[in-house]
């Protein structure tokens, strides 16, 4: 019998969204099966937002994820404002928008970032995050914090755009467009990137649909599912733009979605500018008297993929049940397609693939022998092996 | 397929399953249903009408353990929630997860935070303590006044 190795892969990050330990079981190179054990950061929000005013939710809510810590407000917004009848002013529709596709253009940013660094790309690495920092200090001077932006509230946002920071906004935009470009043309065009990513990890279109996946992981395999289009929601239905597919459904396929939803989002960033201009200054709320009984269920498309709340007011100021799902909690369990069979070199690309906020390479396994528990590869190792396996390529393509 | 054809459609086909309905808009509706019932009805929504399972949310009430289902038609941006009620001493129902993996992690979530036991489940195992939660205390459920 081959020597069966266990890899766990986590469990704790404060960066993670979700600190999770998976369990790669392989038999030599090959990745046959794979567990995980979850709840290790289990904060018990759900019932913390039965002891929450509307009011005092949104500040929870955003405490779910780090990066795209704007998708759940979003999404509770869109249920409680659909409980009480309120239709929020233009303005303040334009505002959300933007600050939704601000966070997406720098959480798909930090993904590339970190898919380029697994990779043996570090350069990708230091540029996408380089990238990123303008679009965390729009955040900041937009809404005072470069994360956690508290902006919504029940009934609008809570801070303006003013007119004389669109100008602004506007150069960074075309800034980050230029660095698009770029990083678009470093990924998409290089061999090597091609031969590590074309034809790992897949996910067909079936197993989306099994798996319910969502976000690029789904749009990735040619399932053209987005709540902006399907369920549309703020300003996306004033604003032109296209839901970005690819077929393949690997590795490749997911970060070309990514990068090409970046010039999407910079074009409807760009259009909701020009809407706030022909809206007046200030109109950002409506006044809300009380929350009455009922249920409803908000929908937002986060950076990764739907996110869902599902509320039900007893007419009272806190909900009586809010149930959340975030789009890693469906997309994380397709790991299960994707990695069985694959290389461990291949393994760390394909779990980031899915973008499951892995932001720490160190705590990215340790490897020790299944039978003995002796350890026998580090962290680092790990990461070695794959941007070896990467050099390897390198060698053979030049 | 429009919203009230739809509805219409599902009332046909399950005519005695179905409690009640209601529609609040062209994109949200609820179906309360029989939870024997359940399994099918999902069959129906996921191989022949095109819907996605989303999630499923369950709830302590007083009326017993109430869960709704929540399926998407991404055509047509229909959130459909298919809601049963679940008997409040002994709360089980079916397992869908042998038709879909997507119900498989919220069905354990639900048995561990609920006490809800879903029948036929490949491994309901709990998903978030991993055994460091005593077993037979459910965090989730309510007490209510007699």
């Amino acid at each position: 019998m081959s020597r069966k190795t266990l890899i766990p892969i986590g469990p704790y990050h404060p960066l993670q969204e979700e600190p999770e330990l998976f369990k790669l079981y392989c038999d030599g190179e090959i990745v046959r099966d794979i567990k995980w054990e979850t709840g290790y950061n289990h904060r018990g929000i759900e019932k913390l937002s039965e002891s929450k005013t509307y009011d005092q939710v949104f500040f929870l809510v955003e405490r779910i994820c780090g990066i795209c810590s704007t998708s759940h407000p979003f999404a509770f917004a869109n249920a409680v404002e659909e409980i009480a009848g309120i239709e929020i002013t233009d303005r303040a529709k334009y505002i959300r928008s933007i600050i939704g596709e601000l966070e997406r253009i720098h959480s798909h940013l930090l993904w590339v970032g970190l898919a380029g660094h697994f990779l043996g790309y570090n350069t990708v690495f230091m540029w996408a995050w380089k990238y990123r920092e303008p679009v965390l200090d729009l955040f900041e001077m937009i809404t005072g914090n470069r994360n956690s932006y508290a902006m919504f509230k029940v009934g609008g946002v809570r801070r303006d755009i003013e007119n004389s920071k669109i100008e602004s906004i506007r150069k960074v935009m075309s800034d980050v467009k230029k660095k698009t470009d770029l990083l678009a043309g470093a990924v998409m065009d290089d061999p090597v990137i091609h031969a590590r990513t074309k034809g790992v990890g897949i996910l067909t279109k079936q197993d989306v649909m099994d798996f319910a996946a969502v976000g690029p992981t789904a749009r990735a395999s040619g399932v053209a599912i987005d709540v902006r289009k399907d369920d549309p929601y703020a300003a996306y239905p004033l604003v032109n733009w296209k839901v970005i597919t690819a077929t393949e459904g690997d590795v490749f396929a997911k970060a070309q979605v990514r990068l090409l939803e970046m010039y999407e989002s910079i074009s409807i960033i760009e259009q909701c500018l020009e809407g706030l201009k022909k809206e007046k200054e200030g109109e950002i709320n409506v006044k809300v008297k009380e929350i009455p009984a009922g249920m409803a269920t908000g929908r937002a498309e986060a950076p990764r993929g739907e996110v869902f709340h599902f509320v039900v007011s007893d007419g009272s100021n806190s909900p009586a049940r809010h149930k959340i799902r975030a789009p890693s909690y469906v997309n994380i369990a397709t790991f299960r397609k994707s990695c069985i069979g694959q290389t461990i070199a291949d393994a760390t690309i394909t779990l980031a693939a899915v973008d499951p906020c892995y932001c720490c390479t160190e705590r990215l396994a340790t490897a020790y022998d299944f039978d003995s528990g002796e350890k026998i590869m580090n962290a680092r190792e790990l990461i070695n092996m794959s941007v070896e396996k990467t050099a390897e390529i390198r060698k053979t393509i030049r | 397929m429009d919203t009230d054809l739809l509805i219409k459609d599902l009332k046909s086909i399950f005519s005695d399953n179905v409690i009640e309905v209601a529609v609040k808009n062209r994109k949200r509706a609820t179906l309360t249903v029989k939870p024997s019932a359940v399994p099918e009805i999902a069959e129906h929504l996921y191989k022949k009408a095109g819907f996605r399972f989303i999630i499923a949310s369950a709830l302590h009430t007083k009326k017993g353990f109430e869960i709704y289902y929540h399926f998407s038609n991404d055509a047509t941006g229909l959130v459909l929630n298919v809601h049963v009620i679940l008997d409040s001493e002994k709360p089980e129902i079916e397992s869908l997860s042998n038709m879909f993996n997507a119900s498989n992690w919220i069905e354990r979530e639900m048995h561990e935070l609920f006490g809800i036991n879903f029948l036929n489940h490949p491994n309901q195992e709990k998903l978030i303590s991993e055994g460091n939660w005593a077993d037979g205390v459910y965090p989730y459920r309510k007490e209510f006044k007699k």
